[in-house]
């Protein structure tokens, strides 16, 4: 088994490849404007550093998000296009649970993405590989009673100390977690999800009630 | 013309607007054309919604590309290189295009060729005509550009000689489907009802057309604003508007200025080719106004068929391959889709060492890196 790991759906672009045993190769960069340049060349630097090639890959899989919607699909559409031309299985796994993973924390915890918009992308989990909410993008203060008293992971924690002042590690996602708790997962027998995106909020759009008069009144 | 079977072959991608385009060609034959739309989902809009667009070219893309092998029945590992339209254009919609694109290139062991989507307009119409004559002037109009534009080789040399200062001309057709409650997308629609309408019944303003204006320039805002008041004061006096003829009239007033300006940017640089792209080509009346003035000036006038006028993903192929046959650099890499890509720029060449890329290749960020 090799499984490549990716995540674009926070500001990290984060790259790692996993034999079955231990992830082998890994790359993070935090930089919320360059996703679509700098995964590829990162891609490239864990094959080479790993010492194979892509076509030694025998499955592929991607951080689902939730995510600002730009960069989520370069992680997205670059995981697809893998699985078509290499013909292996392109799994999907929610960004916030490869998070969750990483964390040391015993006993129940929230983490929270920054969702941008004053909001964050969240959910809560009774351990580490137990998440007990759905997924939600909301408003810090509205959801102060949904996390009150818990520990928190992630950069939308650290953006909101009012509601989350148990702040803790990780802040940012990694495709290495990302990648062992996908192993873990298919060696346990479990099925994947299909690496459909997580946006939470409809697309921005005003329906335009009629044109608008241009004849001065 | 027939191509050599060594003529590259190319796999396009586009997604620049609201079309997932894939096409393939081998040197200037056209393979395949394969687009998805998500023109639908907008139409209830008004106007193209670029999250909308970009979700759907997400969606559409592996199977795009599906379609287009096997329509041109070639397998992907015979394909020469890659290219995919970097930019000008919607950015997060350029990003998946760009996405997919390097994770195809790279996968397959293939060069990468982001290039530029108004040179691939322009470069479309070998698939049609066969070269392009060199110099070529091309006027290109579509609900996202109207520019005027003079190369001399697609590849490497396209000088802006015009542009619209405000609305493109596709905008204002949108506009004026709108008022006259007509749907959206405004050019099929208006072009139709114009058949049927006296093109000289309303006297509606040319733009830009004075004798101290920008020469080769367009505006068709005030154009909009009076079309759309003299509707507007016909539905206050109570009045039926007649649609047919303000249409024609509308369309007539665009495709004058169009086309006037074209065939002067021909003549003032001894150009004798004219080719018309973009979404609006498809127009009837600007096909015939520009044959009659082409004709009567001398000059031969290219309009490839509609379907190669609006976006898609042969008109990349095309660029692509022919980047490929002048030996130009292939991107890097770190390819960025850019909204705002000058016209000038053709390509975006990599600043590695050498072109091509292979999988024991080592890229090094160059030391002028924008942000390195
Ligand atoms: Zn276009």
């Amino acid at each position: 088994m090799l499984l490549l790991a990716l995540d674009t759906a926070t500001p990290a672009v984060t790259v790692a490849l996993h034999d079955g045993e231990s992830v082998v190769a890994s790359s993070s960069q935090v930089d919320a404007r360059r996703h679509g340049e700098l995964l590829l060349p990162a891609v490239d630097r864990v094959l080479a550093e790993a010492g194979t090639k892509l076509d030694a890959v025998t499955g592929i899989v991607v951080g689902v998000g939730p995510g600002p919607y730009t960069g989520l699909r370069v992680g997205l559409m670059t995981a697809d296009t893998f699985g078509l031309v290499l013909g292996v299985p392109v799994h999907g796994l929610c960004t916030l649970d490869a998070l969750a993973y990483a964390s040391c924390i015993e006993g129940p915890f929230v983490a929270a993405t920054d969702a941008r918009r004053k909001e964050v992308y969240w959910a809560r989990y009774a351990d580490r590989r137990t998440r007990v909410t759905e997924p939600a993008v909301d408003r810090p203060a509205d959801i102060a009673d949904q996390v009150a008293g818990l520990p928190a992971v992630g950069a939308g924690a650290r953006l909101y100390p009012d509601t989350f002042p148990n702040a803790h590690e990780p802040e940012h996602v990694s495709a290495a977690a990302l990648a062992s708790l996908a192993v873990e997962k298919l060696q346990a027998g479990e099925e994947l999800a299909a690496p459909r995106p997580l946006y939470l909020r409809r697309p921005d759009a005003q329906v335009p009630k009629n044109y608008k008069v241009v004849t001065p009144k | 013309m027939a191509d050599l079977r060594d003529a590259p072959l190319v796999l396009g991608i586009e997604t620049s607007c609201d079309e997932t385009g894939v096409g393939i060609v081998r040197g200037t034959t056209l393979l395949a054309d394969a687009v998805a739309s998500s023109v639908d989902e907008h139409a209830r809009f008004g106007g193209v919604v670029p999250e909308v667009a970009s979700r759907a070219h997400l969606e559409a893309m592996v199977p795009t590309i599906d379609r287009a092998l096997k329509e041109a029945g070639v397998a992907a590992t015979d394909l020469d290189g890659i290219a995919v339209t970097a930019g000008p254009g919607l950015a997060g919609a350029l990003l998946v295009g760009v996405s997919a694109a390097k994770a195809y290139a790279y996968a397959l062991g293939k060069p990468l060729y982001g290039v530029n989507h108004l040179a691939s307009h322009i470069c479309v119409d070998q698939l049609e005509h066969g070269a392009l004559p060199e110099p070529t002037m091309a006027l290109l109009v579509s609900g996202g550009h109207s520019s005027l534009l003079l190369s001399t080789d697609i590849t490497s040399d396209v000088r802006p000689m015009g542009a619209t200062i405000d609305d493109a001309a596709g905008e204002a057709f949108d506009k004026i489907a709108r008022v006259l409650n007509l749907g959206f997308p405004g050019g099929p629609v208006i072009d139709r009802y114009a058949k049927e309408g006296d093109p000289e019944a309303i006297a509606f303003p040319r733009g830009l057309t004075g004798p101290r204006d920008p020469a080769y320039d367009f505006s068709f805002s005030g154009l909009k604003t009076a079309v759309a008041r003299w509707i507007e004061a016909k539905r206050a006096a109570g009045e039926e508007v007649p649609v047919r003829d303000v249409a024609a009239s509308f369309q007539e007033a665009v495709v004058d200025v169009l086309t006037r300006k074209a065939v002067r940017a021909c003549k003032d640089e001894g150009v004798d080719h004219l080719m018309i792209g973009g979404g609006v080509a498809a127009n009837s009346r600007l096909r015939a106004l520009a044959q009659e003035r082409c004709e009567a000036a001398g000059i031969r006038l290219r309009v490839p068929r509609p379907k190669l006028c609006t976006d898609n993903g042969a008109m990349v192929a095309a660029l692509g391959a022919e980047m490929v046959a002048r030996g130009r650099a292939a991107s890097d890499w770190d390819l960025s889709a850019d909204s705002s890509l000058p016209v000038t720029d053709p390509h975006v060449p990599g600043t590695s060492q050498g072109h091509g890329h292979n999988h024991d290749h080592v890229h090094e960020v160059a030391k002028d890196n924008l942000y390195s």
